[in-house]
């Protein structure tokens, strides 16, 4: 399967988190429930195309769409 | 048998935000509570009290309501006051109570398992346990419970269950004897979790690698407690109704029409509606001042209290509806979960900027007050956005520019001429509108550069689903920032309209006394109408023989090359109370008939001739004061209050130094141009 960054998902794909491209943001990531492993689904795009927001670890989350662009997932078809 | 010792319980909540932590704090204490101060920084910290009741038996307990936090390892300022406030053994906190939410378990158990690690007594709270079972989520509570080592206690704060069961853990609280992340194996530097968090808190030294392996450590293990001790729907979803309601407030035109709605609504209340209430504040501090002044011996005593205090005190509660009103509104978009997303969809506009999606509302609500408004930056977490957005708060024209811009506007233009449907009367009000709006991004653009903090700026955060709003934690949101306005902007706001009272009615030369000599004597005689014109007479000039009349004369050389002569710098002096000031001051300055109309101050303000016998208040003077009001200062609330927000003076000055060279220099140049 191919990795790719988060912030390339669109509404209603779902993917699993691989890893993170960014030491700081993963560090805040990983509290919030992101781990590597951890199945989630795409289910807002804001208007303007940040942020966007996931469902996650049973609750949503939202993030920018550059700090989405330092998590690596996989799609899951 | 009543506990007669007075030795309280001293209890801290701690959790992730929106677990309902304060909803719980509001409830244990109600208006048992208030808002102090931790040293140095902006947070703000809230305790209260309370008493257990249990079996007979009275317990006295203080509760102190920590900042909502993730983990141990701060990423913010709240999260680092938190996790400072709980490892301070000068605060001497007896138990930790963690309220987790119950309907996203594996996140909020992170920072419940580095709590049980610094081995402080504890007790685990499932909150929101009863919209967990409702999805399918089934908690094995004694199997949690054991494991953990400590009490679990479900609780519906919303609905007020559980809570016999959570005082009773509190008073049992002990500590655990799991250890979840055994540090000295992994780090032989330190003996003790509590040790190694203290070291990461206040040497900040820790790499993100060491940070990381200890919350993916905790999460392996939760990850097998959920496995073990909580069933969960195989297909997890978000709420439908949430759903269902974001498809609206997030959608691309939907959205923003609701967003503005609600901005119009927040300024309908806070410009037109507030003015009800604020009329009658007036005038029953009016109408105090008229009995105290009849019943009092006249005298300095007499006017001190009339003109001085009460004056000074009815200007501070006016504020109280405007401050009620926005967050009243602030109140209801929080605890329903609105706000999260206005700021959703705002991010991207705002962001550019340096502010936050959540700096829309106090800029809406600044062209009305910049006061409230600065108090309504605190929903904004950031430490570095809320700040940018305090700075610029008072350029945004509000309402008390208004009587200055009208008045000054029709000394310009005194017959509006129409230019086919557009008056040029408006379309100078609009012009100083839009100048305003256009400096507050300007100088937030700017600041975005300047402004340095350590903390970084994440939009990581969790966009909470809808729930019902509380009354309770609006009405106690509304009564604590009402007290908190009153009792500490309130103070130095009283404190500067009585030595602007002071100075603009006493004097210290011959001809002050000789003028309060004479307007004492025609006041006892019958009010004829060439009496009550003398005596207006007296009152300007004592005016102008005041300190401030002095003061005036003093900065003229400064104010000189703006177009200002002194009589101006009596009105920019006083006006430095509010705004609005200078229309009355400059209507005693000039004798007009009838000082409640701008009408009366318009019409001598166009019949003023200079020493060359033009007249005075040619467009040149006008433009530059209208420029000088739209950026300087000049309100004292507004200081007063940002020094509470910020809790220092380095941004009081800051600021006041900022617009009043903003101020100085737009004016000039209007000035040097036009004439």
């Amino acid at each position: 399967m191919k990795t790719l960054s988060l912030a390339k998902l669109k509404k209603g794909q779902k993917a699993v988190i691989k890893s993170f491209t960014n030491k700081t943001l993963s560090s805040k990531l990983i509290e919030m429930g992101c781990l590597p492993g951890e199945t989630f689904v795409i289910t807002k795009i804001a208007p303007l195309g940040s942020p966007i927001a996931i469902f996650i670890a049973g609750y949503e989350l939202s993030l920018r769409k550059d700090e989405a662009d330092s998590v690596l997932i996989e799609l899951i078809l | 048998m009543l506990d007669k010792k007075n030795n309280h319980l001293k209890i801290a909540l701690l959790g992730n935000p929106n677990s309902g932590k304060s909803s719980l704090f509001n409830s244990l204490t109600g208006l048992k509570q208030k808002t102090g101060n931790y040293a140095g920084v902006t947070v703000d910290r809230l305790e209260g009290e309370t008493t257990f009741f249990i079996n007979n038996e009275s317990h006295p307990i203080k509760v102190i309501d920590l900042p909502g936090a993730y983990s141990l390892f701060p990423k913010s300022s709240d999260e680092e006051i938190a996790c400072k406030t709980l490892l301070d053994k000068k605060e001497e906190i007896d138990v930790v109570v963690i309220v987790l939410d119950a309907t996203s378990l594996k996140r909020n158990l992170l920072l419940a398992t580095q709590i049980i690690d610094l081995k402080i007594k504890t007790v685990l709270v499932l909150n929101m346990i009863d919209e967990a079972n409702s999805q399918g989520i089934i908690i094995d509570i004694l199997g949690l419970q054991n494991t953990l080592g400590i009490d679990v206690v479900c609780l519906n704060s919303r609905k007020q269950e559980g809570f016999d069961n959570l005082k009773k853990a509190i008073l049992n609280a002990r500590i655990s004897s799991s250890v979840f992340y055994n540090i000295s194996t992994f780090n032989t530097e330190f003996i003790s979790y509590k040790e190694f968090i203290s070291s990461h808190i206040y040497s900040k030294k820790t790499e993100s690698d060491i940070e990381n392996s200890d919350k993916l450590y905790r999460f392996n293990i939760i990850n097998y407690l959920i496995a073990k001790f909580v069933k969960t729907p195989a297909q997890l979803s978000l709420k439908a109704i949430t759903s269902k309601i974001d498809a609206v407030t997030t959608h691309r035109v939907y959205g923003y029409l609701i967003l503005i709605f609600i901005l119009f609504l927040v300024f309908q209340f806070i410009f037109f509606i507030s003015e009800t209430p604020m009329n009658w504040i007036e005038s029953v501090f009016l109408g105090l001042g008229d009995i105290i002044s009849t019943q009092l011996p006249k005298g300095a005593l007499n006017d001190l209290v009339v003109h001085g205090i009460i004056a000074g005190i009815s200007g501070v509660v006016m504020f109280v509806p405007q401050i009620a009103f926005l967050f009243l509104f602030i109140g209801l978009l929080e605890d329903t979960g609105y706000m999260a997303r206005a700021s959703f969809i705002m991010d991207r506009v705002m962001r550019p900027f340096g502010l936050n999606g959540k700096s829309v509302i106090p800029l809406i609500s600044g062209t009305a007050c910049a006061v409230p408004s600065i108090m309504a930056t605190r929903s904004i977490s950031n430490i570095k956005e809320r700040l940018i957005t305090i700075f610029i708060l008072p350029l945004i024209s509000c309402s008390a520019r208004l009587p200055v811009y009208t008045l000054l506007i029709a000394v310009m233009y005194p017959k509006s001429t129409f230019l086919g449907f557009f008056n040029s009367q408006g379309l100078v009000l609009l012009f100083l509108y839009l100048l305003g709006f256009v400096a507050t991004l300007l100088t937030a653009f700017v600041l975005k550069r300047i402004v340095k903090t350590s903390e970084s700026s994440f939009f990581i955060m969790e966009l909470p689903v809808y729930r019902w709003p509380q009354g309770k934690n609006i009405g106690i949101l509304v009564y604590s920032k009402v007290i908190i306005f009153i009792k500490e902007a309130g103070k130095i706001i009283l404190a500067i309209s009585i030595i602007l009272w002071f100075l603009s009615s006493h004097g210290i030369n011959k001809e002050y006394q000789e003028l309060e000599i004479k307007q004492q004597k025609l006041s006892s005689s019958y009010p004829t109408l060439a009496i009550k014109k003398e005596i207006k007479q007296i009152e300007t000039q004592k005016l102008e023989q005041s300190f401030i009349g002095h003061l005036g004369h003093f900065i003229e050389p400064v104010i000189r090359p703006l177009g200002f002569d002194w009589k101006i710098g009596i009105s920019l002096i006083t006006s430095f109370a509010a705004r609005e000031v200078f229309v009355g001051t400059m209507a005693t300055i000039y004798q007009s008939e009838d000082s409640e109309k701008s009408e009366g101050i318009k019409q001598k303000l166009l019949n003023e001739k200079d020493e060359t016998g033009k007249p005075k208040y040619n467009s040149a003077v006008c433009w530059s004061l209208l420029l000088f009001y739209a950026f300087a200062m000049q309100c004292m609330s507004t200081m007063a209050v940002v020094k509470r927000e910020t809790k220092s003076w380095k941004w009081v000055f800051a600021q006041l130094l900022f617009m009043s060279v903003l101020a100085y220099v737009s004016a000039f140049g209007a000035y040097q141009i036009l004439s």
